[in-house]
C-alpha cells in the first residue's frame, strides 16, 4: 500500500498560539512549542513529523493562514 | 524521505492564497474571523474575480477587513453596510458586492438596513458573523446573546424580563420573499469550514446570477469576550450556540 507523507510550514511570526491546530490534527502530530515568537506567542509546530499525512487539517482551521502544507506519495 | 525533502514546492497541497495579503491580522489568538476571510478570500481566487469584488467592511472588530483581503473595500457607517452594498450593486452591477457584518452590527443598529435591503432582494450576499456578543467594545450584550449568557452587560446572564429574547434574524430574513438563500454554518471543524466554503461560494454565484439577497450566517466564537481560550470556546459554541442557531439552509431557491 502506498504511504503518505506530509509536512507542514508554519509563519512562526504570523502565528499567536491559538492551539486550534493542535486539536484538529488528526495523527496529533502538532503541539505549542517551547519558545515564543517576536509577539510572545508559543507558536505551533510539528513535535512528531514522522506521523504527518499532509491532511491539511490543521492549514483549514488555522484562524490566521500561517499554515502551507506539503505532501507526497512514496 | 525526510521533512525537508518533502517541503518543496512540487509536493504543496495547501497553501495561503494571494487574494489574502501578508499583513498580520488584528484578531484576538483563535478568532473565527481570520477563517471567514480565508474563506472568503479563496472564494475570490477560485471564481478568478479579484479584480470584480467589492466588499463592504462593518463597525466592529471586523472593520479592518480592508487590510486583509486585495480587493476593493468600502467602509460603511455601523450597521449601513447592506444600504451602501446596494448603492454599489446598482451603479456596478458586474461586481461581486458583499457585505461583512457582525451581530451588533447587523442585528442591532444595523437591522432597519438589512430587512430592508433583503426584502428588496438586493443582488448582495450578506455575510453575518454571530458571536452573541459586542466583541470589540469589550463583551456587552448583543440582541443576539443567549438567554442567560454572561456579557458585560448583563454580568449575571440575560434576564428575558428585562433584556428580551435573542433574535434569530436570519430566520426573519429566511421569511422575505427578496431573499434566494439563507444558511447557517461555522468554521470550528475541518468538516465545517469545507461547508461554510460551499455556502460562500454559492452565495456569490446567486448574487452574480441576480437570484436576489443571500445571507450566510457563520455561528463564531468570541474567545476574549466569553473568557475562554480558543478550543474552550468552540466547544461552548457547539453546547450552547448551536441548539439556539442550529446550522444548515434555512432558505435554498
Amino acid at each position: 500500500m502506498a504511504k503518505i507523507k506530509g509536512a507542514i510550514v508554519v509563519n512562526v511570526e504570523r502565528c499567536k498560539g491559538c492551539n486550534l491546530c493542535v486539536v484538529a490534527c488528526p495523527s496529533k502530530v502538532l503541539s505549542l512549542s517551547k519558545e515564543a515568537n517576536d509577539k510572545g506567542y508559543n507558536f505551533s509546530h510539528m513535535s512528531d513529523p514522522d506521523s504527518c499525512v499532509g491532511c491539511a487539517a490543521c492549514a483549514y482551521v488555522c484562524p490566521d493562514a500561517c499554515i502551507t502544507v506539503y505532501k507526497v506519495k512514496l | 524521505m525526510t521533512t525537508n525533502e518533502i517541503i518543496d514546492p512540487a509536493n504543496l497541497v495547501y497553501t495561503k492564497t494571494k487574494v489574502m495579503n501578508d499583513t498580520p491580522m488584528h484578531y484576538c489568538p483563535g478568532c473565527s474571523h481570520g477563517v471567514v476571510h480565508k474563506l472568503i478570500a479563496e472564494v475570490i481566487e477560485e471564481m478568478d474575480f479579484q479584480e470584480k469584488t467589492i466588499g463592504i467592511a462593518p463597525v466592529g472588530c471586523a472593520v479592518f477587513a480592508y487590510k486583509y483581503l486585495d480587493i476593493d473595500w468600502q467602509q460603511a457607517a455601523h450597521g449601513r453596510a447592506p444600504a451602501l452594498a446596494t448603492a454599489i450593486k446598482r451603479l456596478l452591477p458586474d461586481r461581486l458586492v458583499f457585505t461583512y457584518q457582525g451581530d451588533g452590527d447587523l442585528a442591532a443598529i444595523g437591522t432597519a438596513e438589512t430587512i430592508h435591503a433583503a426584502n428588496r432582494g438586493e443582488n448582495i450576499t450578506i455575510i453575518f458573523i454571530n458571536n452573541g456578543i459586542y466583541g470589540m467594545t469589550g463583551g456587552q450584550m448583543a440582541p443576539t446573546t443567549l438567554e442567560g449568557m454572561k456579557s458585560a452587560t448583563t454580568p449575571n446572564g440575560r434576564n428575558i424580563a428585562l433584556n428580551g429574547y435573542p433574535l434569530n434574524i436570519t430566520k426573519l430574513l429566511a421569511e422575505l420573499p427578496g431573499t434566494c438563500y439563507v444558511t447557517r454554518h461555522s468554521v470550528h471543524t475541518v468538516a465545517n469550514v469545507r461547508k461554510a466554503k460551499k455556502a460562500i461560494r454559492k452565495a456569490f454565484e446567486n448574487s452574480m446570477e441576480g437570484k436576489g439577497t443571500s445571507v450566510v450566517e457563520i455561528v463564531s466564537t468570541c474567545n476574549s469576550g466569553w473568557k475562554l481560550s480558543p478550543v474552550a470556546s468552540n466547544d461552548w459554541m457547539v453546547e450552547n450556540m448551536f441548539p439556539a442557531y442550529p446550522l444548515g439552509d434555512l432558505k435554498n431557491e
